[in-house]
C-alpha cells in the first residue's frame, strides 16, 4: 500500500497551525478595527444638505457666536437648528437674489421648513442633553472639531460609547473654563490636567457612568 | 481454567469470550464500511424531518418575535428553559462515563464511552439553542453574552448565573468535542487504514492526524485523557451546578432551594443514563453488538440511574420537608400549590415517573431484560422533562403576590421548537453512527486477554 499523504503534508500541516493563528488574529483585529471605523461611525462623511451651508464661512470668516444661531444650547437638551426666519434675518438683504439661496427663500415664502441632514445622529435611546454640558464647561469643540473650519459640517467623533465614557470617567482630560466654551481652537493656559481638576471641583463634575445617565 | 483467564484480565467480563483483535476491529468497523442497513435511512429521515421542524420554529420565531411562546407574565420561562436544562442533564451521563467512570478505573466505561461522549456533544448543541433563541433578541445574544471590548465599553453581568451559564455551557461544550475527539483519533487512524476509497482513507487520515500508535503517542495518550477526565469531572459536576444556580440564585419560593446544586446534578446523571440506555438499547439490537454492550452494562447502568434517581427522589422529599420545615407561608404555599394546585397533575407524574417507577430497578430481572428496562428509562426521560417542567412553571406561576399568578400554556411553537431539538439530536446521531466508531475500537481491543498477554499484576 502506498503511503495516502505525500510529504509535501508535513509542510501543509504545519503552515495550518500558523495559518490558524494568522487568521484569528486578521479575523480579530479586523473586527475590532471595523467597529471603530469611520464606516461604521459615520465620522468624516461629507453629507449632502439641501443647501450647503458653510460653517467656515458664518462661523469662522464673520465670527458669528455659535449662539446666535443655535439659541438653544445652553438651556435646553437639544442644541436647535436654527430656523429659516434666521436666515432670512440676513439673507432677505445679503445675496437676497442668489440661485444658491433658492431653497430658503423658497422655505420662507411657502412656510415649508428646510430638511437639513442630521449629521450627529445618536440612536433614541440615548438622552444626550447639551445645556448640562455647556454648563459644565465642555466646549463645542471637544465634541463637534474645529466647525469654524468646516466648509461643510461633517461628524468628527465617532460618538460611540466607549467615547462617552472615556470623558464621563476622565472629564478633567476636557474641561474647559465657562468663558471659552464657545472658543474655537481654545488653548489651556497650562496643564490641562491641572486646569481641569481645578474646574472640576469648581463645576462640582460629577462622573456620571450609571445607566440612567443617558439611557432614560 | 477460563475463568482463571478471565480473572487475571482486567474487565474481560465485560467483552463476550472469543474475541481478538482482529474480530474486535473487524466488527465495529464494520458498521461503518459495510452495508448501510435500511433502519438506518428511516431513522435518519425521520431525525432529518423533525429538524426541519426546528428550522421553520426558529425562523419563525426570530421574525415573529418570542411572544409566539406561551410565556407572559408570571411566568417568564417556559418550554426553552425547561429543554435547556433537559437537554444539558441528558450530556452528563456521557461525561460522567467517559471522565468519572474513567477516573475509577471502570473498565465497563469502555463499550459505552464513544456512543455516550457522542450523546453529550449533540445533547449540548441541542440545549444551546434554547439560551440564545429564548431571549427576545437573539442576533445580540449571540455575542453580548461575551466578554470581548467592545466600542460601548461594556461587559457582561458577572454576577448573574446566566452569564455563568454561558461560560459553564461553552466550555462544557468545547472541553466535550475536545475530549471526545482525542479519544477518536486512534480509532479514526483505524479507520483510515480499513478504509477502502483514497477520499474515505485522506478523510479518517487526515482527522487522525498521523496517528501511528507508537509507544509515545499511546504514553502521552493516556496521561492527556486522564487529565481530560481529571478536568471533566469538576467540569460536569460546575456546568450542571452552574445550571441549577439560574433558579437557586433568584428569591422565588421553589426556587431559593439551597439542595439544587447536587440534586440537579444528581438529576442530570439520572436523566442522562436513562436517555444513554435509550440509545444504546436499540443501538445493540440493530447493530447486534451484544459482545461488547454486555449484560453486565446494561445492569451496571441501571444501577447508576437507580442510584443517581433515589437522589433525586430525596431531592424531591427534601424540597417538600423544607417547605414544610422552614415555616414560611410561600415556600408551605409552594409545596401545597405543587400537590393540589393546578399543576398538581404535572407533579403527581412526575412522582410516579421518577420516584415510583424507577424502583422497579431495585430487581435485576427487570434490569437485565432490555424491554422493560428500556420501557423504565423512557418513563425516566418523561419524568426528568416534568420535573423541570414542575420546577420552573409552578414555582413561577404562583409566587409573592397573589395579583400577579398566571397560567403557562405552551403554543405549538413551544413544541415545535422542543420536538425540534429531537430532530436535531436524532441527525445529529444517525450521521455519528455511520461515520464514526460508535464503540470505541482501542479501548475495546484493552479488554481481550491478548492485550494482558504477560499478565500484568500491578494493573486493575
Amino acid at each position: 500500500m502506498s503511503q495516502i499523504f505525500p510529504r509535501s503534508a508535513n509542510a501543509i500541516a504545519r503552515f495550518s497551525l500558523v495559518g490558524v493563528l494568522l487568521f484569528g488574529g486578521l479575523v480579530t483585529s479586523i473586527i475590532g478595527m471595523a467597529f471603530r471605523s469611520d464606516y461604521v461611525t459615520g465620522a468624516n462623511a461629507n453629507i449632502e444638505q439641501p443647501v450647503q451651508f458653510s460653517h467656515l464661512h458664518h462661523a469662522g470668516g464673520m465670527g458669528i457666536d455659535c449662539r446666535y444661531c443655535h439659541t438653544s444650547v445652553e438651556q435646553a437638551a437639544s442644541a436647535n437648528i436654527p430656523p429659516t426666519k434666521t436666515c432670512m434675518n440676513c439673507h432677505t438683504q445679503i445675496w437676497a437674489q442668489s440661485p444658491y439661496l433658492e431653497p430658503v427663500r423658497a422655505s420662507f415664502k411657502t412656510g415649508e421648513s428646510l430638511v437639513w441632514t442630521r449629521v450627529h445622529d445618536l440612536p433614541d435611546f440615548v438622552y444626550f442633553n447639551h445645556s448640562i454640558h455647556v454648563k459644565k464647561g465642555m466646549g463645542c469643540e471637544t465634541c463637534h472639531g474645529r466647525i469654524d473650519q468646516m466648509p461643510g459640517i461633517q461628524q468628527k467623533s465617532s460618538l460611540q460609547m466607549e467615547w462617552c465614557l472615556n470623558c464621563h470617567r476622565n472629564p478633567e482630560q476636557y474641561v474647559r473654563p465657562h468663558e471659552a466654551v464657545f472658543t474655537m481652537g481654545y488653548v489651556p493656559e497650562g496643564n490641562q490636567l491641572e486646569i481641569g481638576r481645578k474646574l472640576v471641583q469648581e463645576y462640582k463634575i460629577q462622573s456620571l457612568t450609571t445607566c440612567s445617565t443617558c439611557h432614560r | 481454567m477460563l475463568d482463571h483467564a478471565k480473572e487475571a484480565v482486567p474487565g474481560a467480563r465485560y467483552l463476550a469470550p472469543g474475541h481478538n483483535f482482529g474480530s474486535i476491529s473487524d466488527k465495529i468497523a464494520g458498521i461503518i464500511t459495510g452495508r448501510t442497513p435500511f433502519s438506518w435511512f428511516v431513522g435518519f429521515l425521520i431525525g432529518f424531518s423533525i429538524l426541519q421542524l426546528l428550522l421553520v420554529a426558529l425562523t419563525y420565531l426570530v421574525f415573529k418575535g418570542t411572544g409566539i411562546w406561551g410565556v407572559n407574565n408570571p411566568v417568564g420561562w417556559g418550554f426553552a428553559i425547561i429543554n435547556f436544562v433537559w437537554w444539558i442533564g441528558i450530556g452528563h451521563a456521557g461525561t460522567l462515563i467517559s471522565a468519572i467512570l474513567m477516573l475509577f478505573r471502570q473498565h465497563w466505561r469502555t463499550s459505552i464511552n464513544r456512543a455516550a461522549e457522542a450523546m453529550t456533544v449533540f445533547a449540548v448543541a441541542c440545549a444551546a439553542i434554547f439560551p440564545i433563541f429564548h431571549t427576545g433578541r437573539p442576533w445580540l445574544a449571540a455575542y453580548w453574552l461575551f466578554p470581548y471590548p467592545n466600542s460601548m465599553a461594556l461587559w457582561p453581568n458577572f454576577r448573574s448565573p446566566l452569564i455563568w451559564d454561558v461560560f459553564a455551557v461553552s466550555t462544557y461544550a468545547t472541553v466535550s468535542i475536545v475530549f471526545w475527539y482525542i479519544g477518536l483519533i486512534p480509532d479514526l487512524a483505524t479507520m483510515r487504514d480499513r478504509a477502502k476509497s483514497p477520499i474515505t482513507q485522506r478523510l479518517y487520515g487526515m482527522f487522525a492526524l498521523g496517528w501511528r500508535g507508537s509507544a509515545i503517542h499511546w504514553q502521552r495518550y493516556e496521561t492527556a485523557s486522564l487529565m481530560l477526565a481529571g478536568l471533566s469531572t469538576p467540569l460536569v459536576l460546575s456546568v450542571h451546578t452552574v445550571v441549577s444556580f439560574d433558579f437557586a440564585v433568584s428569591v422565588i419560593p421553589g426556587w431559593h432551594a439551597t439542595i439544587f446544586p447536587p440534586y440537579f446534578v444528581a438529576g442530570a446523571i439520572y436523566a442522562g443514563f436513562a436517555m444513554v440506555l435509550t440509545l444504546m438499547i436499540p443501538m445493540r439490537a440493530i447493530y447486534g453488538l451484544h459482545d461488547f454492550i454486555t449484560e453486565r452494562h446494561i445492569d451496571n447502568m441501571a444501577k447508576v440511574t437507580l442510584a443517581t434517581g433515589l437522589i433525586v427522589f430525596y431531592g424531591y422529599c427534601m424540597e417538600a420537608f423544607f417547605g414544610w420545615y422552614s415555616a414560611n407561608q410561600f415556600e408551605q404555599f409552594m409545596i401545597t400549590n405543587r400537590m393540589t394546585g393546578p399543576y398538581a397533575g404535572y407533579y403527581w407524574a412526575l412522582i410516579t415517573c421518577n420516584g415510583v417507577i424507577p424502583q422497579l430497578l431495585w430487581s435485576r430481572k427487570i434490569r437485565t431484560s432490555v424491554v422493560p428496562l428500556f420501557a423504565v428509562c423512557m418513563v425516566v426521560n418523561v419524568g426528568m422533562w416534568l420535573e423541570r417542567f414542575v420546577i420552573v412553571i409552578t414555582s413561577l406561576h404562583r409566587d409573592f403576590l397573589p395579583g400577579s399568578w398566571g397560567m403557562y400554556y405552551p403554543t405549538v411553537w413551544d413544541w415545535s421548537t422542543f420536538i425540534g431539538t429531537m430532530g436535531l439530536f436524532l441527525t445529529l446521531f444517525y450521521l455519528f453512527i455511520r461515520v464514526l466508531p460508535m464503540i470505541s475500537i482501542f479501548e475495546i481491543r484493552t479488554l481481550t486477554p491478548a492485550a494482558h498477554a504477560k499478565g500484568d499484576a500491578h494493573h486493575g
